[in-house]
């Protein structure tokens, strides 16, 4: 016994820091969400390298790379940390969401201006992370979209389309060899409208033959890198749900809303708009839903408030898709939504324990 | 409105999950009896309300057991001698809340001697309730769960507000701690005796045991005992704070205590399992509360367990017991890791409310550098009283203390959840603190 006590080491208690509780954490950190969020990007990045080449891997990383040194030049002028800012790797993700938001085929001089309109415009003028009311990679996209329409609409034909029995291939591609081509939804878009009579249910069959929509469903398709391959985005959201870093009704009620009203529509005029596997398949639906919608800064803070941002965000998508001027309108929906997540905020609070009615409190054995 | 999950174990909403709760550590250490001691230091200021008067002074001879300081008014509680020996005076201790507090030093004579001063009442199923909460009185009772509050008032309903249930509180959700799992694992009889003695006094119908699923033994030891007092044992789901008093009430009945309100409001009574049991020691043998189970244990502690420590015990005294530590600690916390508090010393003697001595490394203490909130909602999910910490915090940091007690920071009962999951370590539930404490001293100048 007494050469155990000997042997005891007691703490001196000289190196005791005060501090008040908790004195634990969960360990969760801002790199650890943002490396997450670029995990789940993994699929969509391979999708975009099968479908449109070693190219889309440049662009990716190139737009990458212009954000991340776009975040590092503003925070040396305005006397911000830099390594301690662009380590956290929100530039990182917004440089990767916003490559997959543009076409293979974009000119090199269009990511840095991408890339100031996210990181600058998007983000810092607002006070950086946390403080931007709308998502940086989507504020660029819609800048450059306007601004550089043509570079912004120039498609190149997916893998699967240089083969001549890609199908329906002459609706999108105009010559043989061509080097351009139409999304889906900017066919859908210039097709004439036909409200009723012959036409109407006919009018878009050649976007509805099965053998399309599947090519559509893997990813085989023109459109932006990321957006196309439905399968990559679905492993993504599995895994930002897995990561517990995303409300999953967001994405879902997002084109869940979408798919009833371009159903209901679908169903009453046949030859307005294309049915429902179209809408959910095409565009940058599900890239927007997953990875955008779903953005911890600019979407409510509350369930109920969530659920609201995402039905309106399916809303104002097919509105635009249906009887907008632009082809796609998820972009424009999401923006649109974030402007409004003060007011979503604001109405859809949550009532804190113990301020429920008498009755339930008192008498709430069932 | 019960909130019963799918397998039959009740819960809250809100709260968290700490991942590796650290109560491996201990969980499977037997309880050990402490060896005596030279020198006890009984803490006069330990419970809430007023401290007791001491009715002993330096060089007085006192026997184990004996009363050394008389509760003083209503909300006090009294303080017995944990041994036999002589009164080293009334001297000043580093206290367990950061400031230097009074203790009556006891040096023991080596004997351990004393008879119990209170006479037992073997037959308590037929003593008179107002005879059972006297004995709650005399022993000294105290919420050993942490709050320290005296028995006796929980147990003093004013006539207005009608009481039907009884809550034992056997959740310990504080990771690391492992003391009342110990106490309903291998005494389950004088817990159940105790839940029984409390729902006499109180003269309610109903009375239950919560304990969390990851005590699965002491659910079963409990059970055993339950039928033959008339106890239920109710399972809850392992979630933080699931041992908070409205949660509990919340999780086991449906009913919301109303803001601002008591447990009594809801029709319900919560006692600490640690508490029941020392009450139906004073009440069958006439034992004082003077020694309790206390948890020592951490990453550091060489052999951490349970302990059965006389109340006065410093604690480094326990550490010893434990068989010293590995390294030195960065902190030393009495209580559990979400809500208890840092201490600058070992000399801090354990007072009756202590659940835990706790060492953790230095490099676990969290580093409170934020960067800003991000929105992401953790806090506003794992709130157990739903409120939203990103904004009352962000209210802090900008002085609108009015905005923060508009959104209901009054509500805020500092479980810590939010700043535990926080991503971006912001110090939410001190922020919160902060203005509780802003709100406070602002309602106190007006007045």
């Amino acid at each position: 016994m007494e050469n155990r006590n000997e042997a005891m080491r007691l703490p001196t208690g000289e190196h005791l820091v005060l501090s008040s509780s908790p004195h634990l954490s969960s360990g969760a950190s801002l790199r650890k969400i943002m490396g997450g969020v670029l995990l789940a990007l993994v699929p969509a990045i391979c999708a975009a390298v099968w479908f449109f080449h070693w190219r889309a891997l440049g662009v990716i990383l190139y737009t990458a790379a212009c954000c991340v040194a776009a975040e590092a030049i503003w925070c040396r002028f305005a006397g911000k940390p830099v390594f301690k800012t662009v380590s956290d790797g929100s530039a990182a993700v917004t440089g990767v969401l916003l490559a997959l938001c543009l076409p293979a085929a974009i000119p090199l001089y269009v990511p840095p201006i991408g890339a100031i309109l996210a990181i600058w415009l998007g983000k810092q003028v607002y006070g950086g992370l946390g403080n931007n009311p709308f998502n940086p990679a989507l504020v660029a996209r819609v800048g450059l979209l306007i601004a550089l329409p043509a570079a912004m609409t120039t498609w190149t034909p997916s893998r699967g389309m240089t083969e001549p029995s890609y199908p329906e291939r002459q609706m999108f591609v105009s010559g043989a060899d061509a080097m351009t081509c139409a999304t889906p939804l900017g066919v859908a878009g210039t097709t004439p409208k036909v409200l009723s009579g012959e036409g109407s249910r006919t009018n878009f069959a050649g976007l509805e033959s099965p053998s399309l929509l599947w090519r559509c469903f893997l990813g085989d398709r023109a459109g932006c890198l990321g957006e196309t391959s439905v399968p990559a985005l679905i492993l993504g959201f599995l895994i930002l749900v897995a990561l517990n870093l995303i409300n999953w009704r967001v994405p879902v009620l997002f084109i869940g809303t979408v798919a009833l009203i371009s159903a209901a529509v679908h169903w009453f005029w046949p030859g307005v708009t294309p049915g429902v596997t179209f809408h959910v398949l095409n565009g940058g639906l599900f890239l927007g839903a997953v990875f955008m919608a779903t953005d911890m800064v600019t979407s409510p803070i509350t369930g109920l408030g969530c659920v609201v941002f995402a039905i309106g965000c399916g809303i104002v998508t097919s509105v635009i898709r249906i009887w907008g001027n632009y082809p796609e309108g998820v972009s424009f929906a999401i923006l649109f939504m974030n402007a409004l997540v003060p007011l979503i905020d604001r109405f859809c609070g949550i009532r804190p324990f113990g301020y429920v009615p008498e009755r339930v409190r008192k008498g709430g054995d069932k | 409105m019960i909130n019963k999950s799918s397998r039959g174990v009740m819960t809250f909403s809100g709260g968290i999950h700490p991942v590796g709760d650290g109560k491996r550590l201990s969980s499977a250490a037997a309880v050990r009896r402490a060896p005596l001691l030279e020198r006890y230091f009984v803490l006069l200021a330990e419970n809430a309300g007023k401290p007791p008067v001491p009715v002993v002074k330096k060089g007085d001879k006192v026997a184990k057991y004996q009363l050394i300081a008389a509760a003083d008014g209503f909300v006090s509680a009294n303080l017995h001698a944990p041994t036999s020996g002589e009164v080293g005076g009334i001297v000043e201790v580093p206290g367990p809340m950061g400031v230097p507090s009074m203790a009556v030093e006891i040096i023991s004579d080596g004997e351990d001697r004393g008879d119990a001063p209170l006479a037992p009442i073997p037959d308590w199923r037929g003593a008179d309730p107002e005879v059972l909460k006297t004995r709650v009185r005399e022993a000294g009772l105290v919420g050993m769960g942490g709050a320290s509050f005296p028995t006796h008032v929980k147990l003093s309903p004013p006539p207005d507000k009608t009481v039907d249930t009884l809550i034992l509180n056997g959740a310990e959700c504080e990771p690391y701690l492992t003391a009342d799992h110990r106490l309903m694992l291998e005494t389950p009889e004088r817990v159940v005796r105790g839940a029984a003695i409390l729902a006499k006094i109180l003269r309610v119908k109903r009375a239950c045991i919560g304990v969390e699923t990851n005590k699965a033994d002491a659910i079963a030891a409990l059970k055993m005992f339950g039928a033959e007092y008339g106890v239920e044992v109710i399972t809850l789901r392992v979630r933080y704070p699931q041992g908070s008093e409205k949660q509990l009430i919340n999780a086991i009945t449906g009913r919301q205590v109303r803001s601002g309100g008591l447990p009594m409001d809801a029709g319900c009574v919560v006692q600490n399992v640690g508490t029941a049991a020392a009450l139906a020691d004073a009440v069958t043998e006439g034992i004082p509360l003077v020694e309790r189970i206390t948890t020592v244990t951490g990453e550091v502690v060489v052999s951490p367990g349970n302990f059965l420590l006389k109340i006065g015990t410093p604690a480094i005294e326990a550490v010893k017991l434990a068989g010293g530590v590995k390294s030195e600690p960065g902190k030393l916390i009495f209580g559990g890791p979400m809500m208890g508090f840092a201490q600058k010393s070992f000399r801090v003697p354990v007072a009756k409310n202590t659940s835990g001595i706790l060492l953790l490394p230095a490099r676990v203490a969290v580093n409170y550098a934020s960067t800003g909130c991000i929105r992401c909602g953790r806090c506003v999910q794992g709130c157990p009283m739903h409120l939203m910490p990103c904004l009352l915090s962000t209210a802090v940091e900008a002085d609108r203390f009015d905005l923060a007690a508009q959104n209901h920071v009054m509500d805020c009962m500092e479980c810590g959840s939010c700043a535990y999951v926080c991503p971006d370590h912001r110090p939410l539930v001190q922020n919160i603190r902060r203005a509780k404490a802003e709100l406070r001293r602002q309602a106190a100048a007006k007045k």
